[in-house]
C-alpha cells in the first residue's frame, strides 16, 4: 500500500515536472510538447487504431525473432557447453558478435536481403542469439558439479540428464539469458524499424522514425512510452512466472 | 555376524601381500566360504591406486588398497582429511576409474556407476527444481519395471521412513540440513540399491541432529540390512555406525588397520562401552599422521 503510493507520487511529480518545464515557455513546443500533447496524440492513435496496427506488426515481428533466436542460441549454448572445441570454435564466434551493437547489422541486412520481412529478421536473430548462447553455455557450465554426479549414480544419462539435470539446474542462468535476449531483441528490432522502411508492414519504429520527419514530437514521445510500456508488460507476461518458479524452488531473487 | 570371517581374509591378504592379488583366488576364497557364513562379498576392492595429477605436482592418493565388504555388512573408513577415503568412495561408486587395480560388485567388474551403489554426498546434493517427493521420484523413474502407481508408493514409504512425509511437497531450500540429509537418503534407498556408499554425509550437521540421525540410520539398517560404505573423519561415528571401522593413512592412502565393533545395535554414541572403541581408533589415527592431531 505504502509502496503504491510513493511510487504514484513519483510519477504525478515526474509528469508535473514535464508539465511545468513545458509551461514555462522555454521551449518550443516544438521540441519539447506538454504531457497533454502527447496524451492527444496517443489517444487519437489508439482511436484511429494506428497505434495498435504498428504495435502488431512490431511484436509479430519481435516474436518471431525472438523464438528463432533463442532456438539456435539455446542448443547451440548447450553444445558449448559440452564440448571444449566447440566453445573454443563457436564460443568465441559468439562472444565477438555478441560485443557487436546490433544496429550494425543493419546494412549487412538490407544488402543482403534489401528492404524485406527477411532483414528485419535477421536483425533481431542476430541481436538475440549470441547473447542466449553466452548465457546458456554460462548456466550449464557453472551447475554445480555434485547434481552430475548424483544423477549419473542414480542411472541418468544421455538425452534423460541433459532434459532433466542440465536444463532444470541452469534454469536460474536460462532464465537472466533469455531476459537478456527479450531486451536485446527488443533493441535490435527497434533500430531495424528506424533505420529500414519496408513496405509490408509498419511498426512502432517506423512511426517513430515518421514522427521525426513530421517534426510531429508528439508522436515521437508518445511512441516512445509505448515502447517502455510494452517492454514493461512483456517482463511481467514473459519472466515474472519464470522468476517466480525461481523464488520458489532456488529460494533466491525476487518474485 | 559376518565380521570374523571378513577380518580373517582381509588381514590375510591387506598387509604383507604385495603386487597384483589374484582376483580368482579371491573369489573362489568367497565363493567357498559364503554357503558357511551365508554373507557372499558383496564389493571387492582389489589392488586399487590412484594418482592425481595438479599444477603442484602428482599425488598419489589411493596405494594398493584392497579390500572385502559382506553382504549386509555396515563398513566405515576413516582416516585422516586427504587420505583418499572419499577417492576411494568414489572408485567404490564407478565415478572415478583406478589407474591401477580394480573393483568387483557381485563378481561384476566395476567400470562405472550404476544403480545398486547409490552414493549419498556430504552435501545433500539434492535437486532444487524439485520437491521432497520429485527428489525421491527421480532415481524411481529411472529404475525400470515399475508402474507410475508403484513409484509413487515407493516414494511415499520412504519419505515416511526418514519421518518428512508432512514434507513431501516441500522444496529443498526450505529444508533444514538434517532434512536435506534425510531425503537424501531416503532418495538414495528408495530405488532399493543393494550398497550404499555414503561419503561424509552427516559431517556439515550440528551435533545434535547428527546424533539423530545416527538413531535413524541405525533403525533404518537395522530394517533393510543393506550393505553400506560409511566414510567419515569422525571415530565416534564410525563407533557408531559401524561392524567394522577401517583405517586408513595419510597419502599415500592405504589401510593400516581394522576394527570390529561388536556392539549390540542400537548404539549410543554417548555410551562409555563404545568410547572405549572410539579412543582406541582414536589413538591408531594419530599414529598414523605421526602424532598431531588429525
Amino acid at each position: 500500500m505504502k509502496r503504491g503510493v510513493i511510487v504514484v507520487l513519483f510519477f504525478t511529480g515526474l509528469f508535473a515536472l514535464w508539465w511545468l518545464a513545458t509551461a514555462s515557455g522555454r521551449w518550443s513546443p516544438v521540441i519539447l510538447p506538454s504531457p497533454f500533447y502527447v496524451a492527444d496524440y496517443l489517444w487519437s492513435a489508439a482511436r484511429d487504431g494506428s497505434i495498435f496496427d504498428a504495435t502488431w506488426v512490431t511484436m509479430q515481428r519481435l516474436l518471431l525473432g525472438y523464438f528463432v533466436g533463442v532456438a539456435i542460441g539455446l542448443p547451440v549454448g548447450l553444445l558449448m557447453s559440452a564440448n571444449q572445441s566447440i566453445d573454443d570454435t563457436i564460443g568465441s564466434v559468439a562472444l565477438g558478435f555478441q560485443t557487436l551493437p546490433s544496429v550494425c547489422w543493419v546494412p549487412l541486412a538490407l544488402i543482403w536481403f534489401g528492404q524485406t520481412e527477411t532483414a528485419m529478421l535477421f536483425v533481431v536473430v542476430m541481436g538475440t542469439v549470441w547473447s542466449v548462447m553466452i548465457a546458456t553455455s554460462h548456466g550449464a557450465r557453472n551447475i554445480p558439479p555434485i547434481y552430475g554426479r548424483a544423477a549419473l549414480v542414480m542411472g541418468s544419462a544421455g538425452f534423460h540428464r541433459w532434459t532433466r539435470v542440465v536444463l532444470p539446474a541452469s534454469l536460474p542462468f536460462l532464465v537472466s539469458g533469455m531476459k537478456q535476449g527479450w531486451a536485446f531483441a527488443w533493441r535490435s528490432l527497434m533500430a531495424a524499424e528506424i533505420y529500414v522502411t519496408i513496405l509490408t508492414g509498419f511498426g512502432l519504429g517506423h512511426l517513430l522514425h515518421y514522427g521525426r520527419e513530421l517534426n510531429a514530437m508528439d508522436q515521437v514521445i508518445g511512441v516512445m512510452l509505448v515502447i517502455v510500456a510494452i517492454g514493461l508488460i512483456a517482463d511481467r507476461i514473459l519472466f515474472s512466472p519464470w522468476e517466480r518458479v525461481l523464488h520458489e524452488r532456488w529460494g533466491t531473487g525476487q518474485a | 555376524m559376518p565380521a570374523p570371517f571378513l577380518v580373517d581374509t582381509a588381514t590375510k591378504r591387506t598387509p604383507g601381500r604385495n603386487g597384483a592379488l589374484h582376483l580368482a583366488d579371491i573369489l573362489s576364497e568367497a565363493w567357498e566360504t559364503s554357503p558357511r557364513t551365508a554373507m557372499p562379498t558383496s564389493l571387492l576392492v582389489d589392488g586399487v591406486s590412484k594418482r592425481f595429477v595438479s599444477k603442484r605436482g602428482e599425488v598419489l592418493a589411493l596405494h594398493d588398497v584392497s579390500l572385502e565388504i559382506a553382504t549386509g555388512e555396515f563398513v566405515c573408513l576413516i582416516g585422516p582429511s586427504g587420505c583418499g577415503k572419499s577417492t576411494l568412495l568414489d572408485i567404490m561408486a564407478g565415478l572415478t576409474q583406478p589407474d591401477k587395480g580394480s573393483v568387483w560388485s557381485e563378481g561384476i567388474r566395476v567400470t562405472g556407476p550404476a544403480r545398486d551403489r547409490l552414493v549419498m554426498f556430504q552435501d545433500s546434493a539434492l535437486f532444487p527444481w524439485l520437491d521432497a517427493f520429485g527428489n525421491v521420484m527421480f532415481g524411481l523413474k529411472l529404475k525400470p519395471g515399475l508402474t507410475r502407481a508403484q513409484r509413487r508408493q515407493i516414494a511415499e514409504e520412504h519419505l515416511d521412513l526418514v519421518g518428512l512425509s508432512a514434507f513431501a511437497h516441500t522444496y529443498v531450500h526450505e529444508l533444514s540440513g538434517g532434512m536435506k540429509q534425510r531425503v537424501a537418503l531416503a532418495r538414495a534407498l528408495a530405488p532399493d540399491p543393494r550398497m550404499l556408499l555414503m561419503d561424509e554425509p552427516f559431517a556439515a550437521l550440528d551435533a545434535i541432529t547428527r546424533e539423530q540421525l545416527y538413531d535413524d540410520l541405525q533403525r533404518i539398517w537395522l530394517r533393510t540390512r543393506k550393505t553400506i560404505v560409511f566414510v567419515t573423519h569422525n571415530v565416534r561415528e564410525a563407533a557408531c555406525l559401524g561392524d567394522r571401522v577401517i583405517l586408513m593413512s595419510p597419502r599415500p592412502g592405504r589401510i593400516v588397520q581394522e576394527f570390529n565393533i561388536p556392539l549390540s545395535r542400537p548404539r549410543d554414541i554417548n555410551s562409555l562401552e563404545l568410547a572405549k572403541y572410539a579412543s582406541e581408533m582414536a589413538q591408531a589415527l594419530k599414529a598414523t599422521t605421526g602424532g598431531g592431531h588429525p
